[in-house]
């Protein structure tokens, strides 16, 4: 799979690598339901960049928009500064692969491959193709009909056929999703290194968000057709700005409070009457009603007797439930006055606590974050 | 070849060493008999409607007339010179019929096709304006045949509205007129038999996956390329199915070329069949004749089959 250097060594390829892509106020309203809303985005040149979102939040509406086959309500498109809002799919170098991978059950799987070039009147068609089809490990399937093919085999032929073209842009609509979870970890590998190699600008929309971290430069979390927020995966986990973003991304618990006490660097948040502190550089508001948040795994579970660092937080509360997992045990705690929080801890050899055990959580205050006070502390927790 | 044969090899393999017991195979071979006795039904229908009147038909046209016989009358005799009289008299009918099916097929693929994409792709999901359209495309099969051709018979006369437009704006010379023409008999074939055409087209078009098309236009095929590359051989099944169903009555038809053609010049061989069987009661010279003309269709399709047949599309 990682063969793509017989391809890069051929003339003109390189020509032709990623470009950036803008989207400008982009709009897209069917008749009574806002798809996309007012949506501005810059992805640069080479760019493996996820568009991360539950089902229904307007991806696949916004892919459609970049490859042509959706117009904007409002707003422009460009590719590598050219505006090509008003450019007809056929003559915009974007490809896509698409969610139901759209074969020409009429083709063999190398004239599928070869579809693009042929259009493109470039030189050696079919020996690109074969190379497109040996990148994808599929050169033996060549004369097979795609409904020949498994559900895995078919998304490569769906790959092979967009990338042969070395598209400015390459879209790919949850590619993987068709795929079991052995294949789909594996083929997430081989999309990120096919990427790499050939440096060209991939535009992955999922919905799972353990894919867009393990495979994105930039992830983009998209909710009700806008972006809650943008950026590298690390700064997104570490950082959510909103409830939606520290649910969907992983897990967060969340607990209301008023800012009490400036402290310079921090504030002093009033939790239902417990103290936490979190930094102001990691808060959206200093003043008033916030949600403090923090990942369960920053956390730390230990007796009452154990000693802690006193500029810690610190919390009491009830187990309610403790499953052993093997590598840790995942906590559910009940704190007076905030709720159910979640945590684990990692299995060092200590004994685990039993449910109805009274434990003290504590975590450093740098690892906390900061939310608006007016967040649903449960936007995105059952998105899909 | 290798593959089936393979098979085959597999197959007999099996036999050999059967792990069956002689009860399951007896079993078995009593099933596949029970299939036997189950199509035996359809099959003596075929056989009353379908292969005996064709041997009756075939009978027919060796009759002979006997010597000092009446009008009408003939008798069972094997009298080939039959086909030989028919064939040296009106091969040039047998030709323009033809001729005048194909170019009515052709029109009524060009006219059909763009209707049947219409209904079934542009108008897909908007099920009251597609009810709508594919009502009226049948609606005209709610009428009789031969008054629908006889109305337009009325409509393309010498007095009627289209003659009397076309000759003011002189399209139609003064003298000039639309019925009794090759035209007009051609336009009747592809108007009667278009439903025929388009519905098979229809069908197919129902079920084409438009993602297809986007994926084309994707891969920088234009609009006209998609049609041409994907759309099309898509449709072929369609087009295949809705050819065959509008040739094949075109050809045999006599009622197009009575009522909207002149007799000389526009005679098909439908008509010559009519009037030979009910005019001049010639039964063998009449019998011969669609004899011909079946074997003659048969042999058509069979090479269009041949050279377009569907089945190893996909
Ligand atoms: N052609 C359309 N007409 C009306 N609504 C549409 C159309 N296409 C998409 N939508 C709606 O827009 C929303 C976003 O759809 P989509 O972009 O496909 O979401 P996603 O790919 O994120 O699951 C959905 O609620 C969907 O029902
Ligand atoms: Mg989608």
């Amino acid at each position: 799979m990682t063969t793509v250097t017989t391809n890069k060594s051929e003339p003109g390829t390189t020509t032709s690598s990623g470009a950036d892509l803008h989207l400008q106020n982009i709009s897209k309203r069917f008749v009574d339901f806002t798809a996309v809303d007012d949506l501005t985005l810059t992805v640069p040149s080479g760019t493996f960049f996820a568009l991360l979102g539950p089902s229904g939040c307007g991806k696949t509406t916004t892919l459609r928009m970049i490859a042509g086959l959706e117009q904007p309500t409002s707003g422009s498109i460009s590719i590598g500064g050219q505006d090509v809002t008003k450019l007809p799919s056929f003559q915009r170098q974007v490809n896509t692969v698409f969610q139901s991978y759209a074969l020409f059950p009429h083709m063999s799987v190398l004239d599928n491959v070869a579809f693009g070039l042929k259009r493109k009147r470039v030189k050696d068609t079919l020996q690109r193709a074969k190379a497109a089809l040996a990148m994808v490990e599929l050169e033996h399937m060549a004369s097979r009909k795609p409904t020949q093919l498994s559900g895995g085999q078919q998304q490569r032929v769906a790959l092979a056929r967009a990338l042969v073209n070395r598209p400015a842009v390459l879209l790919l609509d949850e590619p993987l999703g068709a795929l079991d979870m052995k294949l789909r970890r594996q083929m997430q590998v081989e999309l990120k290194s096919i990427q790499t190699e050939v440096g060209l600008t991939f535009i992955h929309v999922t919905h799972d968000q353990e894919e867009a971290m393990t495979m994105a430069d930039t992830v983009a979390v998209m909710n009700k057709g806008k972006i809650e927020q943008m950026g590298a995966p690390r700064d997104l986990y570490e950082l959510p700005k909103t409830a939606f973003v520290a649910n969907f991304l992983g897990k967060s618990n969340l607990m209301y409070g008023t800012v009490l006490e400036d402290l310079g660097d921090a504030v002093a948040v009033d939790a239902s009457g417990h103290r936490l502190v979190m930094p102001k550089n990691r808060a959206v508001a200093h003043s008033g009603a916030a949600v403090v948040g923090v990942r369960p795994e920053k956390m730390r579970v230990m007796t009452l007797e154990a000693e802690y660092s006193p500029s810690a937080n610190m919390l009491t509360g009830t187990v309610l439930d403790a499953s052993f997992t093997g590598v840790s045990t995942e906590y559910l705690v009940d704190v007076p006055g905030i709720g159910t929080l979640a945590t684990f801890s990692q299995n060092m050899g200590q004994a685990p606590a039993q449910r109805g055990e009274t434990v003290r959580m504590t975590w450093e205050p740098e690892f906390s974050f900061g939310l608006d006070g007016n967040e649903k502390a449960t936007e995105g927790k059952d998105a899909l | 070849m290798t593959a089936t044969a393979t098979r085959r090899g597999d197959k007999k393999k099996q036999k050999l060493e059967d792990p069956r017991s002689t009860e399951e195979i007896s079993a078995e071979r009593r099933k596949g008999r029970m299939g036997l006795y189950l199509i035996l039904p359809g099959m003596i229908v075929l056989a009353l409607f379908f292969a005996a009147p064709v041997l009756v038909l075939l009978s027919m046209s060796l009759n002979a007339k006997p010597p000092g016989g009446e009008i009408g009358e003939f008798v069972p005799a094997l009298e080939f010179g039959n086909y030989v009289t028919v064939i040296s008299a009106y091969w040039d009918v047998f030709l323009r019929s033809f001729i005048f099916a194909l170019i009515a097929t052709v029109a009524a693929l060009v006219i059909g096709f763009p209707m049947a994409y219409l209904v079934a792709v542009r108008l897909r999901g908007r099920q009251l304006l597609q009810g709508i359209l594919l009502v009226l495309l049948i609606a005209p099969f709610f009428s009789s045949f031969i008054l629908r051709t006889q109305a337009w018979k009325q409509i393309l006369s010498d007095e009627g509205p289209v003659v009397t437009v076309l000759r003011a704006i002189a399209i139609l010379p003064a003298d000039g007129h639309l019925t009794a023409t090759a035209f007009a008999v051609v336009c009747g074939l592809t108007y009667n038999f278009l439903p025929f055409m388009t519905l098979p087209i229809y069908a197919n078009l129902d079920r084409l996956d438009t993602n297809l098309l986007e994926a084309s236009g994707d891969l920088y095929a234009s609009p006209l390329t998609t049609f041409f590359k994907v759309t099309l051989p898509l449709s072929a099944p369609g087009i295949f199915a809705g050819t065959l169903l509008t040739f094949i009555p075109a050809a045999g038809d006599y009622v197009n070329a009575a009522l909207l053609g002149n007799n000389r010049d526009t005679a098909m061989i439908g008509q010559v069949i009519d009037s030979r069987f009910f005019k001049i009661v010639d039964y063998p010279g009449a019998s011969a004749l669609s004899f011909i003309l079946m074997i003659l269709i048969l042999a058509l399709v069979l090479i269009y089959i041949k050279r377009f047949g569907t089945k190893e599309l996909f």
